[in-house]
């Protein structure tokens, strides 16, 4: 829920932090997911969510579509899934 | 009444395609609310009240892990506050309309929505009528969210656990960054959120590691925006 505030009320510096904010929220909800497993400890070796994760990046990075990224992401963990498993 | 109706339906229109990966995220959000033990009106209701994917999801979360409401409102604030930044961004083309119109808008405002009507309003200043498009976008949002949680509710176990749709959740706000990745800074942001928060997950007492990670990494963008300023 937000307010639409009055025009300038935020002024140039404020916005450009308030940029920002996307960047700095988002990561937080997705790194432990990620990178955690089921006991809390961090887990490189089993894991197809940081390389699925790493090949929806790169997808994004170069189609700059957001469906794209996703699909990316779920087709190679899907995939990795059907590998690892 | 043609001009209205037009912008509207394009509204819809330009949502439209980024509904697909917001169905499985509320149907998650339904099957997760009811694993919890919430009853279905209060996980329905969430997602009335709340409507907004990741506040809710983080929410949660916070919930399962025994969080204390300050930890959870605050919390959710921190994640909800990007919508500040949008009430911001349109402000410039929505400040004078009525009362009534902006309490609507903001309701039904997420990102989504903010996505394709911010792209329509820098294309359409001129049209009076433009805000029709958030209306547009923003209820077709709300309409499929609120199906989706009422699925998920429905569905409940009946979902494979492997086909790791919880995964899709951290990939659609994956996704909502891509076109931050360009920017150095903003990666230096992401990065400093992410380590604290995955180191932070286990270390920081009350799961307050979302506010501490996004504290930490907004004060290093703060830093990092006064730095080019310096350099000026």
């Amino acid at each position: 829920m937000i307010f639409l505030l009055k025009e300038d009320i935020l002024n140039d510096k404020t916005k450009k932090v308030l940029s920002y904010v996307p960047s700095a929220i988002f990561p937080a909800i997705i790194f432990p997911p990620i990178f955690l497993d089921n006991t809390g400890s961090i887990d490189f070796e089993n894991n197809p969510k940081i390389l699925a994760a790493i090949f929806a990046i790169i997808v994004g990075y170069m189609s700059r579509s957001i469906l794209s990224t996703i699909f990316a992401g779920l087709i190679s963990y899907w995939f990795l899934i059907f590998v690892y498993y | 009444m043609n001009n209205r109706l037009k912008t509207l339906t394009k509204g819809i229109a330009d949502v439209s395609p980024l509904m697909v990966p917001v169905v499985p995220f509320g149907i998650i959000f339904g099957v997760i609310g009811m694993e919890l033990g919430l009853s279905a009106p209060m996980t329905f209701g969430m997602s009335v009240i709340i409507f907004g994917g990741a506040s809710q999801i983080v929410l949660l979360q916070l919930f399962s892990g025994g969080a204390s409401s300050l930890v959870a409102i605050t919390s959710v604030g921190a994640v909800n506050s990007r919508h500040l930044l949008y009430g911001a961004v349109f402000s410039e083309y929505l400040s004078h309309l009525k009362l009534i119109w902006k309490i609507i808008l903001s309701y039904v405002l997420i990102d989504q929505a903010f996505a394709v009507s911010n792209t329509y309003f820098k294309k359409n200043k001129e049209n009076e009528f433009k805000h029709y498009h958030l209306l547009g976008a923003g209820f077709t949002c709300w309409i499929v969210w609120q199906i989706s949680t009422i699925l998920g509710i429905v569905l409940g176990s009946v979902i494979p656990e492997e086909l790791g749709l919880s995964f899709a959740i951290s990939l659609t706000f994956l996704a909502l960054l891509i076109n931050d990745f360009r920017k150095l800074k903003n990666v230096i942001v992401m990065l400093v959120s992410g380590i604290v928060a995955t180191i932070g997950y286990n270390t920081i007492p009350f799961q307050a590691y979302i506010i501490v990670a996004a504290l930490s990494a907004l004060l290093i963008a703060t830093l990092l925006t006064l730095i080019r300023v310096k350099k000026k």
